[in-house]
């Protein structure tokens, strides 16, 4: 079945995007109320439970707030830009989203309608443009403020966010490697299995490129600037950082950036490194186009539906993920994070790809088809390589402290008991 | 029609951008627009099926180089509001006249037809083959990577030299 042409393209277009549009709002509408039950849950209370049932209408409650409360713009601010910066905020998540592909294609009566809005044929380099796109937001809402609070959140904002976009770029390269193409709906299709085709990967990017995952992921964090990476609006020292000064909905504009920039993160691990829509363990959802346009696989209706469901899932897994960190891990320290940055994670990569590079060549050169087998031998390369990462980030801090610490308590209890003591009088000490 | 439309939009806005980062007083807000007459020039570059170029344009001025230039003003001066003319008329006529021949070399290229020569030649429907089978970052890599892989080479020696030496002239120790 060929693609939608025509006054059909630009209808189903409009409508795609207005109905992805809306489900991202309410995404971010529900992340909002998630990330107070989250942080309820961690903290052993209820989260909201007042405004509806469970607590649901908070999110309707805290956007009329929002809304109602006095707007102030600072006498000293520059105006022009005081007011553009939390639309530029909001403007690279909302746009990120419409190249990422959410389910399999939908066959309709006048053509194959595909489940993304905009399908780029330089997929990957649109979304490095865009994010890189994210940082004039807190720059210019840091400065145009005019006030020092937000003129150093600004400024830190700014270091932040283009040292991480680095990790964050060089992270996808061993991914390009294996995929040898850039479009999205392709990055997707090559981790699922076809009987037909040109040879795909068969498995998830997560576990053949497992230490490019990793390094994605926490990247990723980083660009949105949440804790523990949240230093741009550390409230301990700096007040509210970048958006000290904004009050109203232009503050909730802020906010709401940061769960736009959540979900959109989320949905764009799940694309590079989980396979986006593609359901585990079942090969009837895999389909995939061409680029001479010909389909493999049967799409059908229910499929699409089953497919958005697993992205949604994996999105939200994500989410999640990122809201558990951040009730549980505190801030870097400034100096940290730029160690992180810098030393850790741009030597590691630069050493990955090439040792990537090697074993992909090493693969062709023996001789290997591209399949399972492949991703299998890879999956091996990068578990040795996540222990040593692991081994290597730990430090002898956490892993091995632990271990030592049982030894040493294990070592004393012996002590203890040989010299006649029992183990009541070793808590006692 | 829409892509006109679209024109018309992005030419506005780069053309604007540019002429207010001319004027503007204020250093920081100056280079804010220059943003966004990189954005709409890689809007143009979409328009024209560049996909590729528009991505780098964004990524590498936009997204990279212009994000050091504000943080080092921001640094240096807190983007406050400064003279901004210091060298007085002679370069601002010497800048107009070079505009001027600029836009009349430009001006004698379209009279002339020389349009057509940006595909080298090579026609819509080869560039169209070419980008279905290699997509359209393979078009660009392929020549880059295998017949321009030296001169690619030295021209990023030639960015490392720049950065040695920025270095060596900040590590310099005041006399």
């Amino acid at each position: 079945m060929g693609a939608v042409t025509g006054t059909a393209f630009v209808v189903a277009t409009i409508l795609k995007t207005i109905v992805f549009f809306v489900l991202l709002l309410l995404g971010v509408a529900l992340a909002t109320y998630m990330e107070r039950k989250v942080a309820g849950f961690m903290q052993d209370r209820s989260g909201p439970n007042r405004v509806g049932p469970l607590g649901i209408l908070q999110v309707m409650a805290d956007g009329l707030k929002f809304i109602l409360k006095e707007e102030v713009t600072p006498g000293a601010a520059h105006k022009k830009f005081f007011v553009l910066a939390p639309a530029l905020a909001l403007f690279p998540a909302t746009v990120l989203f419409g190249v990422i592909p959410l389910g399999s294609p939908l066959p309709t009566r006048w053509g194959r309608v595909d489940m993304i809005v905009a399908d780029v044929p330089i997929g990957f380099l649109y979304v490095l443009a865009i994010a890189s796109l994210a940082v004039y937001g807190v720059v210019m809402a840091g400065w145009s403020s005019n006030s020092k609070y937000s003129f150093l959140g600004g400024l830190r904002g700014s270091a932040q966010m283009i040292s991480y976009e680095i990790g964050l770029a060089m992270s996808l390269v061993p991914v390009l490697m294996l995929a040898g193409n850039v479009e999205m709906p392709v990055l997707v299709s090559m981790q699922q299995s076809f009987a037909a085709g040109p040879a795909t990967y068969g498995m998830w990017f997560m576990l053949p490129l497992m230490v490019s995952g990793f390094f994605f992921l926490v990247s990723g964090l980083a660009e949105t600037n949440r804790v523990p990476f949240d230093l741009p609006e550390a409230e301990a020292e700096i007040v509210g950082g970048y958006h000290t000064e904004y009050s109203s909905m232009k503050f909730g504009m802020f906010f709401l950036g940061e769960y736009f920039h959540l979900i959109t993160t989320g949905a764009l691990i799940a694309v590079f490194f989980l396979g986006g829509w593609d359901i585990p363990f079942w090969q009837g959802d895999n389909i995939r186009v061409l680029a001479d346009g010909t389909v493999i696989g049967e799409p059908t209706w229910w499929k699409t539906l089953l497919t958005l469901i697993a992205f949604t899932a994996k999105t939200v897994f994500f989410v999640a993920f990122f809201m558990f960190v951040r009730w549980t891990i505190p801030r870097f320290r400034y100096d940290q994070l730029m160690d992180l940055g810098w030393k850790v994670f741009i030597p590691a990569l630069m050493a990955y790809i090439m040792l990537m590079a090697v074993a992909i060549y090493a693969l062709d050169t023996a001789g290997i088809e591209v399949g399972i087998a492949y991703s299998a031998a890879l999956l091996g390369i990068n578990f040795a390589l996540a222990l040593i990462l692991l081994f290597l980030v730990d430090r002898g801090r956490l892993v091995r402290g632990a271990t030592a610490k049982t030894r040493n308590r294990a070592r004393a209890e012996a002590a203890a008991a040989a010299a006649g003591g029992s183990e009541g009088d070793l808590h006692a000490r | 029609m829409i892509v006109d439309f679209f024109f018309v939009l992005f030419a506005v806005m780069a053309i604007g951008g540019a002429t207010a980062m001319v004027f503007a007083r204020n250093p920081v807000a100056s280079l804010l627009y220059l943003v966004m007459a990189f954005f709409a020039m890689s809007g143009i570059f979409v328009l024209l099926d560049a996909h590729f170029i528009a991505a780098v344009n964004l990524i590498v001025y936009a997204g990279a180089i212009l994000v050091l230039f504000l943080f080092v003003i921001m640094l240096l001066n807190l983007g406050r509001t400064e003279k901004t003319d210091l060298r007085g008329p002679a370069y601002g006529i010497l800048g107009i006249a070079v505009a001027a021949a600029v836009f009349g070399l430009l001006l004698v290229m379209l009279r002339d037809g020389h349009t057509t020569s940006m595909a080298g030649g090579m026609g819509q429907a080869t560039i169209d083959a070419m980008i279905q089978s290699q997509g359209a970052v393979g078009v660009i890599a392929d020549p880059m990577f295998r017949n321009y892989l030296v001169p690619f080479e030295i021209t990023s020696l030639l960015l490392l030299v720049a950065i040695v030496g920025a270095i060596v002239l900040a590590r310099q120790k005041a006399p």
